[in-house]
Formats: structure tokens, sequence, C-alpha cells
């Protein structure tokens, strides 16, 4: 076949001309693989219901980004799933009673408040799913501290019979109340692990959010600086303290928020000692509320403040180029 | 070893294939500049016939190297013609008699002093073949004081697809040998090291299988090693290829000899020992075509000069309408506007992309994820500079160091969004260079009105 270069329509780019597989919808998809076994456990854990929350938080998640990105004449994003990842996160971070109504208020603050007034993708400074829920607990105390007993798989079943769900403390409000009267009992370890324990719909059990933190690690989608600095820090801070730091580890939503929000990839730094640091703070933040603080749990409040940090974290820990010497060293 | 870098598919799909020499050529269009510096004047005009190895391009600037005629026949014009890189460059058209007779001109050099061979690679017509171009005689004449310890051959060959240092290796190890023991006699260099990747350890065994025969043949000992280096994208580039066999880091805006460094590719070496041996000068080059729209990949020699539809055609033409045609790499290559183009001195290989390797997906926002900046292997932040070029902001392109970077593509190729991150990084080099040129220009202007209002001053007392 003689090549006429005259008539070829030739593409001309600028080097490199190949990349590698790795996609944004591609990562995203598998933070919702990654997911699914947390979903999986809130339905057996809860019932219907917590799985019913979490469906409308993604539908109305993607509503809102269509509708947002139609009427600012933006093309449409739908398909690259972040809506998706942001509904699951959000529902995630809710009480399973929570109205329906409440959860398409949170998701309409996360997409269009936080995400697409500020530019859409990659241009929001702070985690749309987290700031959301905490506008939510601002503005309906209630709603978002009423918790459900969880009574393993039988309320699975209950709910399908229609039955109502019984109320409950969270084991970090139970943990603040030891010593006084009334105070329930200590929830074990297995119960932690299980999920076998009130809370919000996606933080119960850790088992579930195990099994997607291995799949996302062997995936490469997270690298582990952010988590291990986070978790590390606030169980040396609970130790000091005096506490049992593994209940802390396995109580409330740190693995949830230490895995999967604070690793947000558009709201953390990007350079490895950047993260270290977003990390212990993160830890120390969470850490002095639990201990310290009125409120039980201190998560959402640490991630919010040190992603309103990333940028100047980037730009703090900011490599050394290659081969560059200090002044007074000697090339 | 270096921090960062990317693992590409390696596509070293003409490997195993004996390099085919090509001579199909109707005519070639060889450039006069073909260097790093000032090109070369022309010394042949129209109707003038030449030989193999006849000098047609004369380096009369000490950085210019010369060139010479790659076919025989009748030169048919001298003209400027648009390269690879979009520059305008004078060329001689030389219509080919298929004889390939080699000028007389081109005898054994003998040398008996490092001026002497200095003076010959220049008249070889050699640049570094690893693709920068580099005029090699100057390469090897480093300022007082910055004498090397050690010859760093690059035969790493990072790349993806390209085999064509390998083959060298495969093909000529004699030769190279010889080119490098040249350049460690006549350069007093105590030894040297020559890297390849893991890859490719049939390289490697055949390089060290020559150096023992000449140590037995001499009963001495030879002075180069072979190291087997990791296979890793830009495992080839300079800086990490010194770093990686000595683990000297050259700071930013330095060169190799400041740290004591000579970088030669093996290809180079190979020119040396050969023209040591027959005198005539670099007139021919080893390419690997290589793309899936291709009909048969492979290694080919093929005369400088040789037009690239010609080079294709003669090579066994294609399969099916190319949809990009890349002169160099998939990572550093040039995309080609204009094919009819001869092949130059820096090319190691053709690129003829089908349409879906030659498909690159939309750019889409930055997620922020990292990954540009876990795979620099200059420590740089990527990301960072793209967001400060569409800005157009200079102080923050200073601030991230842009000039330091060495446009690998490591950082695009493993972006998920697509982003054409190197791309921008050029285009803030060229922010940056403009606003340096503004700054100075504009001390210069101060500079001037205060002395020329001083000299007032001075003329009014």
């Amino acid at each position: 076949m003689r090549l006429r270069a005259f008539f070829m329509k030739l593409q001309v780019s600028s080097s490199p001309h190949i990349r590698d597989n790795v996609t944004t919808f591609a990562l995203m998809r598998d933070v919702v693989i990654a997911l699914i076994p947390a979903v999986i456990a809130s339905g057996i854990i809860f019932g219907l219901r917590a799985v019913l929350v979490i469906l409308v938080s993604v539908f109305s998640c993607l509503v809102f980004e269509y509708i947002s990105r139609r009427i600012m004449k933006r093309n449409n994003t739908l398909s690259d799933l972040t809506a998706v990842v942001t509904g699951i996160l959000l529902s995630f971070n809710l009480p399973p009673t929570i109205p329906y109504y409440m959860v398409v208020v949170g998701a309409f603050f996360a997409i269009v408040v936080v995400k697409q007034m500020f530019g859409g993708l990659g241009n929001n400074f702070v985690n749309p799913a987290l700031t959301a829920r905490i506008i939510l607990a601002i503005a309906f105390p209630n709603a978002m501290t009423s918790w459900t007993a969880a009574e393993g798989p039988f309320n699975f079943l209950r709910s399908l019979q229609g039955a109502d769900l019984v109320s409950s403390a969270t084991p970090l409000a139970i943990l603040k109340m030891q010593g006084s009267a009334g105070a329930l009992e200590l929830p074990s370890y297995l119960s932690l692990f299980l999920g076998n324990i009130s809370g919000c719909i996606g933080e119960v059990s850790t088992l579930a959010l195990a099994i997607g933190v291995i799949y996302l690690v062997s995936r490469k989608v997270i690298t582990l600086w952010i988590p291990l600095s986070y978790i590390g820090t606030v169980m040396l801070i609970t130790l000091l303290g005096g506490k049992d730091p593994f209940y802390q580890l396995l109580a409330g939503g740190l693995f949830l928020g230490a895995f999967f929000m604070a690793t947000d990839y558009v709201t953390s730094p990007v350079t490895r000692n950047g993260r270290i640091i977003f990390g212990i703070c993160c830890g120390l933040i969470t850490g002095v509320i639990r201990l310290f603080g009125n409120m039980s749990e201190g998560v959402s409040f640490s991630i919010l403040l040190m992603n309103i940090l990333t940028p100047h974290l980037d730009r703090f820990t900011m490599p050394k180029p290659f081969g560059e010497v200090k002044k007074h060293e000697k090339a | 070893m270096f921090s960062g870098g990317v693992h590409p598919k390696g596509n070293k799909n003409t490997h195993d294939f004996p390099s085919v020499r090509l001579d199909d050529f109707p005519s070639v269009e060889v450039l006069l500049q073909q260097h790093v510096g000032p090109p070369c004047v022309c010394v042949v005009k129209e109707g003038d016939h030449v030989n193999v190895g006849q000098l047609i391009g004369r380096a009369d600037h000490p950085m210019s190297v010369p060139v010479h005629a790659s076919v025989s026949g009748e030169v048919t014009g001298v003209s400027y013609v648009i390269s690879a890189t979009g520059a305008p460059v004078e060329a001689v058209a030389i219509l080919s008699d298929g004889k390939f007779t080699i000028d007389p001109s081109c005898v054994q050099p003998t040398i008996s002093s490092r001026e002497d061979f200095l003076e010959m690679v220049r008249s070889a017509g050699l640049v570094g073949l690893g693709g920068a171009s580099f005029p090699v005689h100057i390469k090897l004449n480093p300022p007082k004081g910055k004498e090397p310890d050690v010859l760093l051959v690059n035969a790493a060959e990072c790349e993806p697809y390209i085999t064509s240092d390998y083959r060298q290796i495969c093909e000529h190890p004699d030769e190279i040998i010889d080119g490098i023991l040249a350049v460690l006699k006549w350069i007093s260099i105590p030894r040297a090291i020559i890297g390849v990747e893991n890859n490719k350890p049939l390289g490697a065994e055949t390089l060290i299988h020559e150096i023992e025969k000449r140590a037995r043949e001499s009963k001495k000992d030879v002075p180069v090693k072979v190291r087997s280096l990791k296979t890793i994208y830009p495992q080839g580039a300079e800086k990490m290829l010194i770093y990686s066999l000595t683990g000297r880091k050259i700071p930013p805006g330095m060169l190799p000899h400041d740290v004591k460094t000579l970088v030669m590719n093996v290809s180079t070496l190979r020119v040396i020992g050969k023209y040591m041996k027959n005198g005539i000068p670099l007139v021919r080059k080893r390419l690997t075509l290589d793309g899936s729209a291709l009909n048969s990949p492979g290694n080919v020699n093929v005369p400088l000069g040789a037009r690239i539809p010609d080079v294709i055609k003669a090579a066994g033409g294609t399969v099916e309408e190319p949809s990009k045609i890349i002169m160099g790499g998939a990572m550093m290559g040039f995309s080609l506007d204009r094919i009819e183009c001869g092949i130059i001195k820096a090319n190691n290989a053709i690129l003829v992309f089908g349409s879906k390797e030659a498909l690159i997906p939309p750019e889409s926002p930055c997620i922020h994820c990292g990954r540009c900046v876990t795979a620099c292997p200059m420590n740089l932040m990527p990301t960072g500079i793209d967001q400060a070029t569409r800005r157009q902001d200079p102080e923050d392109l200073e601030f991230y160091h842009v000039m330091d970077c060495i446009e690998c593509g490591c950082c695009t190729y493993s972006c998920p969004a697509k982003r054409y991150l190197t791309q921008s990084i050029r285009n803030g080099k060229t922010l940056v260079r403009a606003e340096r040129t503004r700054v100075l220009e504009e001390k210069k202007l101060r500079e001037a009105e205060s002395s020329g209002l001083a000299g007032k001053e001075a003329h009014a007392k």
C-alpha cells in the first residue's frame, strides 16, 4: 500500500504518544466496587431502610449533577461516576432512620454547592460528602443523632415485615457514658468489628470496609500514607490519654473516614510527606475531640479542617528537584 | 535507583529481528544541520556529482559537525525544507545512481594525539546518536578541571518499541568495544561502565563476552564493565543513568562533566570504532520500524536523508492507513506533519501507528491524584506546573522549578485524566524564558537610563 502523503490525515500531537490504561472512570468504579461490601452489610445490619437511603442519596446526587451542569451550560459528567461515589459516601455518614428529604438536601449541598458551584470535578476545596454531612448535622441535629440498635441479620427480616427499628446509643456515646448512672455495657470487639452496633449506615461494619480497603490497595487506587498516619496518631493519642486505642479504631467513623474520606484525591495532598502530615493532623484533631470534646465524634471536622490546609501542605512539602543541593552544600 | 519513572508496555517486538540493509532509495534529502549549533555551510551545488562519504556541508563554526553524502549520484537541489520539529533547515537533495560509490577521500584515519582524535571524531560527522545530537568532539573536550574519571556507555534503550541499540550490540559488539577503548585511551579516562537494562540479557552477555575476549588476547585487564540496570523508563535519560551507575547527581543547570562523568550512547561509540577502521563518515543509520500499521516491523539500516515514505515502502509498506507517524520513540518522539522529510543522525526509530494505537482519550479535569508527582523522575510537581501555566503565572512556575523538567513524558503517561502535562510544561518553560528575558531587558533599560542621567548631571556641573 503506497503512502500518499498528500492525502493522509495524520494526528500531530505533543510527546508522549502513549498513555497508561488508568482512567478517572476506572478509579471511581474501583471505589464503588470497594464500597459494595459495606452496602450489603448495611442492609443486613439495619435492614432495607438503610439500602433505600443509599439509593436515594446516589440518585439525588446524579440528578443534581445533571441539572446543575445543564443550567451552567457545562458538559454532562455523570459518566465519570464521581457523583455515584459522593452519593454512597454521603449516605454512609447518615443514620439509617434519617428522613429521605434530608438525604436529598444533603445531596444538594454536596453536589451543587460544594462541587459544581466551585467548578465541578477537581475544583472543590473540601470533601463534598463530608461537608454535606456536617451541614445536615447542624441543620437537623435531632434526626442526625437518632441511632438504631443493630440486631444482626434479624433487622433485615423485621424491616421487611414493617416493624420499627429499636433505637440505641453508638459505641462512642456509650464510652462517654461510662462511670455515670444508667451507663450501657460497652459492645465487644467482635461486635464492633462485624458491625453489630448502632451508628451511621456505612461506618459500623469494619469488616465490610476492610474488604473494600484490601481491594482498593490491590488495585493501587489509594496509598496508605494518609490512613495509616491518621489511625496511628489517633491510637497513640488515645493510649496517652489512658483509653483503649483498639476501641477507638473500631468504633465510630474513624475507619471509614481514614480509608475512604480522607483519601479523597481532590482534597488531600499530592506529595508523600504532605499526606503523612495531613494524616497526623487529622489524627490529632480527631483524638483531641474524642478525648476532651463534648461530641463523641470528631472525624468529619478534622478531615474538613485539613482539607482546607491541603494546598498549603502541597506547597510546603514540595520535593526538592533531583540533584538540587542546598546553597551551603558543595555540588 | 532514582525515584519515579513508569513502566510502559515494552513492545520490543523487533528485538530478535536482525537488521536489514536497505538501499532502494531513488533520492535522499540530507539536512545541513543535524547537530546542536549553527548549520553547516553547503559546499556543493546543483548538478554536482557526489560519492558516499563526500563532504557536502562544511562545519565552519567550532560547534558545527560536518555533513556527508549518503548516496552517490547527482545533487538535484539545495533549498530550505521544514524539518520534523517544524523549523526551516537547509537541505541537499541527491538523486541516487544506485551504485553507492565510496568517495576516495575515505581512508583509515591515523591518530597520534588527543587533538587528532577529537578532529577525527568531528570529521566523522559524529553527534550524540541517542537523540540529543550534541557534537561529540565538544563533549569529549570538557573544560579544564572537569576531566571525567569514568565513561558511561548508555545501552539502556528504555523507550518502548526501540531496539536499534540492542541490535547494534548483538551485531557489532567488536566495533563498540573498539570505540570505547579508543575514547578511554585518547581522552585519558581510566574506566568505562556499560549500562544495559535487564530486559536485554543477551545484549549484556554479548558485550561481556567481547570484553573477556579482548582481555584474553591482550593478556591485560580491560577496564570496561557491564552493569545490569533495572528496566524502567527513563533509565536511559542522562541524569538517571549517571545516578543509577555511579550514584552521582547532576545539580540543576549543570552537565555530566560537572560531576566528572562522560556519557555516550552505545551506537555513537560503534561509529567511532567503525570509522577508525574504514574512514567512512556517518552516512547511514540503524532504525527500528514498528507500529501496528506496518506490514513487517523490524530494524533497518538506511542512508541518512532517506525520505520516510521511501523507508516505510522499502521495509515492506503498510497494512492500514497510518493515523500517526512518529520520528523517534513513543515517549519522546516527534509526531510528523510533513512526512517527506529525510532521516537525520538523531533518528532511532520510525513508529507508524494505526488508529487504535494512536488513540489518545480526551482531557478531563485534574483530580489531584498525585500519580504525576510519583512518576516524575526529577521530583517535580507536574500538576502544579500545569495549573501555573494555565494561569499564566511565571513566578509560580519558577517556584515549581519548571526549567528542571527533562520532558520525559512520565507524568502525561500516568495521568488518569489524560491531561497533556508535558505539553503544558513546555508552554510553561516558554513563559518563564520570556519573563526572564523581559526582566533582564527592563534591568538593562533602567541601568542605561540611570547612567544616562548621571552623565547629564556630570555634564551640567
